[in-house]
């Protein structure tokens, strides 16, 4: 049972930290506080189920066509709706309460969309659900191949962060979006590629999610809350930082929801909130000059 | 002379508002109590988010609690008493948010509150489950739809007179200042923790309140009825359409959004979150000053135009 409880724990985490690395982009580098991110995930589920049931393609193949599609519309939306927000604000606090106001409204969007499609009922479906034996514990395939892709995934970002141009130009932003420009850094089109490619990262971590996890339109806020909170854990703009305060949080809740009782695993998330906001406020890797 | 006249306006107003249920049909007052509601959720949200410019997610959880101690205490004791304990619990919530929270930057407490709701829902769904083993409760108290509106008239006029009173205050000031600059705040010695939290509480006393007044009105409650994040997400919208800066700005959006969100609701059920969410978008994109902030950048112009 322990084995089992820290297998899907760490499943569990990985997708956490793929979610909250989307959002760490968007907030670290764009600034802007997506509180809609969950549902783009819960989106990108729906699209991988709807694949799957209705054209037999199989989720994997999927991500090569949902992921590109998340990172266009994400860079639609930062475009159309988020520009002007970023025109308009005098500093980055106006902007920050903006863009919350926002895509707050864009959540409830999003969400009555697909309430009105899918309903409010779970869904799942069946891809490679058989068991694996991996020392001494059992998990299922799809776990397992969702843990792979997501440590590709979050791999590949970290490689093109620090790796390319872009990437550091990505990371110049995060880190001084005044100076960035004295280096012709051009701010606005790198801050809508971290949006976009956030955008992206969740949608990635929604496909994934969507193979093992039932899944219904309303429960995109969990996810959002859950990644804002590992976000702050880990500090924010730092990945490696979203990487282990996911794995933390997905352990967490998978240990209280085995050993204790599965209803208590967002109590889980805020107790651990709260210890990191009184013992660490500026997050597990983050430095205190914020 | 000024103050004595609105006060008088005031008083008057208060008296024609709590002669309604004399006459009103059930709908009517049934549509007031709802027009009440808001009006103390959203002035109860302006008193703290306005000045401070925090913007605070967590109207349901408050009010949820207000709701949801009504329906575990009803029939145990007196209604004062339930009142009472439901204002304690609330404020106690409050202080805990806000002492973790507020002494941070503000993205913190947006975090916090964003799921603050949900997790009160689960926490009460859990000890209901699991403990009392009875999900969902009946309210069976002597208390009809008129003494429901009373009882929230007069917690709109205490709304009001309250935030009357701390703009005239240095607790007043001192929130000003912060929502203009809070390093600056702190620098002229402002204890801007303390002025927050406590802003927060009482705000969030309201709130609770508002939650146990109303919780009458539905004879059966249940988490997910009590915490219904769509309350939070529409007295903000309502207090953002009326303008935040001043205390009786969000009465202006109020009025006219209960009465468009009764019509959705009424006509277009199944997309009424979609149509909420753009009519909230809409407002934060074309007046972000609100209502009242809009009328009054128009008549500054006129005024420099004369």
């Amino acid at each position: 049972m322990f084995t089992a409880a820290l297998t899907s724990g760490l499943v569990l985490g990985g997708m956490y930290a793929l979610i909250a690395m989307g959002l760490t982009l968007q907030y670290g580098v764009a600034r802007i506080m997506n509180l809609a991110h969950g549902e783009l995930m819960i989106a990108a589920a729906f699209a991988a189920l709807w694949l799957f049931t209705s054209a037999a393609v199989n989720p994997l193949l999927g991500l090569l066509i949902i992921v590109p599609a998340a990172f266009a519309i994400s860079g639609t939306i930062y475009r159309l709706l988020l520009t002007p927000l970023v025109r308009r604000a005098p500093n980055r606090d106006a902007l920050e309460v903006d863009s919350i106001l926002a895509t707050f409204g864009m959540l409830f969007v999003i969400q009555g969309i697909m309430l009105v499609m899918f309903g409010g009922a779970y869904f799942s479906y069946s891809f490679l659900a058989f068991p694996v034996t991996i020392a001494g514990a059992t998990v299922a395939a799809n776990r397992l191949l969702a843990l792979a892709f997501a440590a590709v995934i979050g791999l590949a970002l970290y490689l093109y962060l620090t790796r390319t141009r872009l990437g550091t130009a990505v990371r110049a932003v995060a880190v001084d979006p005044q100076s960035a420009p004295l280096v012709a850094i051009d701010v606005r089109a790198t801050a809508a590629l971290a949006f976009a490619f956030g955008g992206a990262l969740v949608a990635a971590a929604g496909v994934l999610v969507s193979m093992f996890l039932t899944f219904n339109a309303n429960i995109g806020v969990v996810f959002t809350m859950k990644a804002l909170i590992v976000v702050i854990m880990g500090g924010v703009g730092n990945l490696l930082g979203c990487l282990v305060a996911g794995l933390i949080l997905g352990l967490a809740e998978t240990f209280v929801a085995t050993f204790v009782d599965p209803g208590l695993t967002l109590a889980t998330t805020y107790a651990l909130f709260l210890i990191i906001l009184l013992v660490r406020p500026q997050g597990l890797f983050g430095t205190a000059s914020r | 002379m000024k103050p004595l006249l609105m006060l008088a306006a005031g008083a008057i107003a208060v008296a024609i508002l709590a002669t309604v249920p004399l006459y009103a049909n059930g709908y009517q007052l049934s549509l007031a109590i709802t027009l009440l509601n808001y009006t103390v959720l959203a002035t109860a949200w302006t008193l703290f988010s306005g000045p401070t410019r925090y913007v605070s997610l967590a109207t349901v959880a408050f009010f949820g609690i207000g709701a949801y101690t009504v329906a575990v205490l009803a029939e145990r004791m007196a209604w004062p008493w339930i009142l009472l304990i439901a204002l304690a619990v609330g404020v106690a919530v409050a202080l805990i948010v806000g002492l973790s929270t507020l002494r941070l930057s503000d993205v913190y407490f947006v975090i916090f509150t964003f799921g603050l709701a949900e997790l009160i829902r689960q926490i009460v769904t859990w000890y209901e489950v699991n403990v009392t083993r009875t999900l969902g409760r009946y309210i069976f108290v002597g208390i009809d739809a008129a003494d429901i509106y009373w009882q929230l008239l007069a917690l709109a006029v205490l709304v009001f007179a309250a935030g009357i009173l701390i703009r005239r205050s240095r607790l007043g000031l001192a929130l000003r200042v912060i929502g203009d600059d809070e390093t600056v705040a702190r620098h002229i010695g402002i204890n801007t923790t303390i002025a927050k939290v406590a802003l927060f509480a009482l705000s969030a006393a309201f709130m609770t309140l508002c939650g146990a007044v109303m919780a009458p009105r539905w004879t059966y409650i249940d988490p997910a009825i009590a915490f219904n994040p769509v309350i939070s997400f529409q007295v903000l919208i309502m207090a953002l359409l009326g303008g935040v800066h001043r205390l009786y700005g969000p009465l202006f959006g109020v009025v006219p959004l209960v009465l468009l969100f009764e019509f959705l609701l009424a006509r277009f059920p199944n997309h009424f979150s979609i149509l909420v969410g753009l009519a909230f978008m809409l407002i934060v994109y074309a007046i972000p000053q609100g209502i009242v902030g809009f009328v009054e950048r128009l008549l500054r112009r006129k005024g420099a135009a004369a």
